[in-house]
């Protein structure tokens, strides 16, 4: 074990730290109208280049044949995150060629023709509501979709991705995401799948893709945040599991998605939104730790570099937030008792419920790393040498809204100039964690499908 | 893409091969303003349509194998083309074994794809428990490669808890750990095994032996935060023995006495405060001299610790903040 020469991790991490390391150097030593330019968000060129590939796409995302809905998504999403949106053709033709995704027996598939799958179903159904128009909200088959779900659920209870396909996390999350932002979830298909993502949360604190996998920050969020949907998040190890995502930011400011692993921009979101979640889980959090339910962890009050006594003082206000159920302790043995009331309403509760912890990540260490390291001209990618594509684009951008926004009170108030790094032009719209939609577009569809 | 001899001789397209001639092909179904529209190349356009027609028409048949194999070389995301090369497998009762082989072959360049590895435990269920070697072999190429994906570990525990192989799995987490002991994946696999093992008896057992195991790696390392994680697995549940497990707080007191990379140190001696350790003087003052503030102003040891993690792990500040004031709401 004493050995002296760097194992690869070592010398995996030291490369890419050094290299993000001497991007920051670069950019700090810069004088400072110079260095200003390097913070500010590109967004005319994101723009374009996200437009550019819904029209068009070359031969090589041949690859990505199968994951066309997700294309859709990853782009339509980054662009209203930019507050931008498509023009009404271009929003037309995608409500028609997801129509041609969808199976005639519901969900969707990878492109038309495909089988149904529940991660395209997720994409799919998330691009429609971000779309957003009568037309495209009202061309989801919902009833189909539901037969659908139930279809793809597995004795474990955890759910298949698609007709004789896997189990894991990813699955659970993406059917219960879809069912609870549609208004179709219920009993049958919350059953057992507690019990499942449970099981998948390992020694570290983390969770893994199936049970005994090593803990991930993909399948973390998709467990944590379908818990939330479910009514169950109390059964999960919450101060293990917070400490276990704060460790996977490193030095290099953006966070990792396994322990030892390589920093890469997409866990801005996967991690971030762990993080975002937790915000307004306080009272569970309190509760597992033996807290009063008066504590809270607010800092924002103080000044930032005064780390005097009086810092993260626990105050009460006397208001244990009652109107957020999602956020009370469950009483024992009537969990699926009570799902069977308000469990659609668990995404809404959420996030109109107030935000009662600060950020335990660093926000402006992340918006750092996304500004320096993940963005090119155009586009934005995992690390300092590798390529952009959508995927990266999509969840570096949804990593930079939750840190903008990680220290407002409320979802729909406005963050201060302070939280954003860079021009406060470089604001994004906020989104809805749970779900990961832009929260305009997720009141809308909330309203829509509660009526219908 | 490794496609063997069929890459050698010049393709012949399907509409000119005379077995296809009976085969009408359906061409996509793309609308006439498709969005994220792939510019396909001729062939895999073709090899599509041929695939829509017999996958429509259910045809089981050796030549409907073959056009799988040759639209998964195009695409091996493509999940709806592996369900149905399943049921033409089980239709026409093929010896699988060729299956595992084609399978070889494609994943090593796509070792990070969901369908070839869920492909590969649907064929090793299906042949049992005498391919068992072959398949924790075939992972170890994987790790030689890649010690860390994540495809390839599921893969291995499924095939350990459906078709057994456990003997040397122990030996194979020592070895691996050897190699590299920052590869987290290897110490999930320890922890995987001693807690899962039907030869090792359980954590019970073997926890005296993990935690010198640990200990010895966390002394090499202390910078290495996966020991740290691992010591703390192998109490969870079980908080009063970690806490009275005096090698605990030994390791600590070591790594902090070298003063270097304390921070997991410090978040360990943190963790005993917060379920009622006693900490010696020897440690407190181990403790204070690490602090790069000479007078820490907290009067309670456990907040001292987090002033003192705030300032020598700033990026978790906020992190060690919060666990400041939960300690003091506790009191």
């Amino acid at each position: 074990m004493e050995n002296i020469r760097a194992t690869k991790t070592q010398e995996d991490q030291w490369m890419v730290q050094n290299h993000v390391f001497r991007i920051y150097d670069l950019v700090f030593r810069l004088p400072p109208h110079a260095q200003s330019v390097n913070f500010e968000i590109r967004r005319d060129n994101h723009i374009e280049y996200l437009t550019k590939s819904l029209k068009q796409l070359g031969p090589n995302f041949t690859v990505l044949d199968a994951n066309r809905p997700w294309l859709c998504y990853w782009i339509i999403h980054s662009i209203a995150l930019l507050g931008d949106c498509l023009d009404d053709k271009l929003e037309n033709d995608v409500v028609d060629f997801l129509q041609r995704c969808q199976d005639l027996n519901g969900g969707y598939g990878g492109g038309p023709g495909q089988m149904p799958h529940l991660a395209t179903t997720y994409a799919a159904v998330n691009t429609l509501i971000t779309v957003g128009s009568q037309r495209s909200l009202s061309s989801i088959d919902r009833k189909k979709l539901y037969v659908f779900l139930l279809r793809m659920k597995d004795a474990s209870g955890g759910f298949r991705m698609h007709g004789g396909g896997e189990v894991d996390v990813r699955a659970c999350y993406t059917a219960i995401s879809v069912a609870s932002v549609l208004n179709i979830l219920d009993d049958r298909l919350i059953q057992n799948v507690g019990d499942y993502i449970v099981s998948c949360q390992t020694y570290e604190g983390g969770i893994a893709g199936e049970p005994g996998s090593e803990a991930h920050g993909g399948y973390t969020f998709c467990g944590l945040a379908a818990m939330v949907l479910i009514n169950e998040v109390n059964r999960l190890d919450l101060p293990g599991l917070i400490n276990w995502v704060v460790f996977r930011q490193g030095v290099e400011c953006g966070f990792q998605g396994r322990t030892n692993k390589l920093v890469d921009g997409c866990y801005s979101f996967w991690q971030g939104g762990v993080a975002a979640i937790i915000q307004r889980l306080h009272l569970l959090v309190n509760e597992q730790l033996g807290l009063p339910n008066t504590f809270k962890y607010d800092y924002r009050t103080e000044s930032d570099n005064d780390s005097s006594d009086s810092d993260g003082e626990p105050y009460s206000d006397g208001a244990a937030s009652p109107e957020n159920d999602v956020c009370q302790p469950m009483q024992e043995g009537k969990s699926n008792a009570f799902a069977a009331v308000g469990v659609n309403d668990n995404g809404y509760k959420f996030i109109k419920g107030p935000i009662s912890m600060a950020p335990l990540f660093n926000s402006m260490a992340l918006q750092q790393y996304i500004l320096l390291c993940s963005q090119e001209e155009a586009g934005f990618r995992d690390k300092p040498g590798k390529r952009r594509d959508h995927y990266h684009t999509c969840y570096v951008l949804s990593g930079l809204s939750i840190s903008q926004h990680s220290n407002t009170k409320e979802a729909d108030s406005p963050p201060l100039p302070r939280d954003i790094m860079g021009p406060y032009s470089n604001l994004l719209e906020p989104l809805h964690p749970l779900y990961n939609i832009v929260l305009d577009k997720y009141y809308e569809a909330h309203e829509f499908f509660a009526r219908s | 893409m490794d496609r063997g001899v069929e890459e050698e001789r010049e393709r012949i397209p399907m509409s000119e091969r005379p077995e296809w001639a009976d085969i009408r092909p359906v061409p996509q179904d793309d609308g006439p303003n498709p969005v994220v529209p792939i510019a396909y190349t001729d062939e895999f356009s073709e090899t599509m349509d041929y695939f829509r027609a017999v996958y429509l028409a259910d045809e089981r048949s050796p030549r409907a194998l073959q056009l799988t194999k040759e639209a998964i070389f195009l695409n091996s995301g493509n999940y709806t083309v592996w369900q149905f090369r399943r049921l033409v497998l089980d239709s026409l009762n093929v010896d699988l074994h060729e299956e595992l082989h084609f399978l070889d072959q494609i994943t090593k360049d796509n070792s990070k794809n969901y369908q070839i590895w869920h492909h590969r435990r649907w064929v090793a269920e299906k042949l049992g428990t005498h391919i068992a070697s072959k398949e924790l072999e075939f992972t170890r190429e994987i790790f030689s490669q890649d010690a860390k994906n994540y495809h390839a570990w599921s893969h291995r525990q499924w095939v350990l808890q459906a078709l057994g192989g456990w003997e040397n799995e122990l030996a194979y987490c020592d070895e691996l750990l050897e190699d590299d002991i920052f590869n987290n994946s290897a110490w999930n696999q320890r922890y995987f095994v001693v807690t899962r093992s039907p030869l090792l008896g359980g954590l019970e057992v073997m926890r005296d032996s993990e935690v010198a195991y640990t200990i010895k790696a966390i002394l090499a390392k202390p910078e290495n935060e996966s020991p740290w994680r691992y010591l703390r697995g192998i109490y969870k549940n079980d908080v009063k023995s970690l806490v009275n497990d005096p090698r605990v707080a030994s390791v600590c007191l070591d790594v902090l006495l070298d003063k270097r990379d304390c921070v997991h140190a410090l978040s360990m001696v943190l963790d005993l405060l917060s379920h009622n350790y006693q900490p010696s003087n020897e440690l407190k003052n181990a403790v204070d001299a690490v602090s790069p503030d000479p007078k820490p102003s907290d009067s309670n040891f456990a907040e001292r610790v987090c002033s003192i993690l705030q300032l020598v792990d700033p990026i978790r500040a906020s992190y060690w903040r919060w666990r400041k004031s939960s300690i003091r709401a506790q009191d």
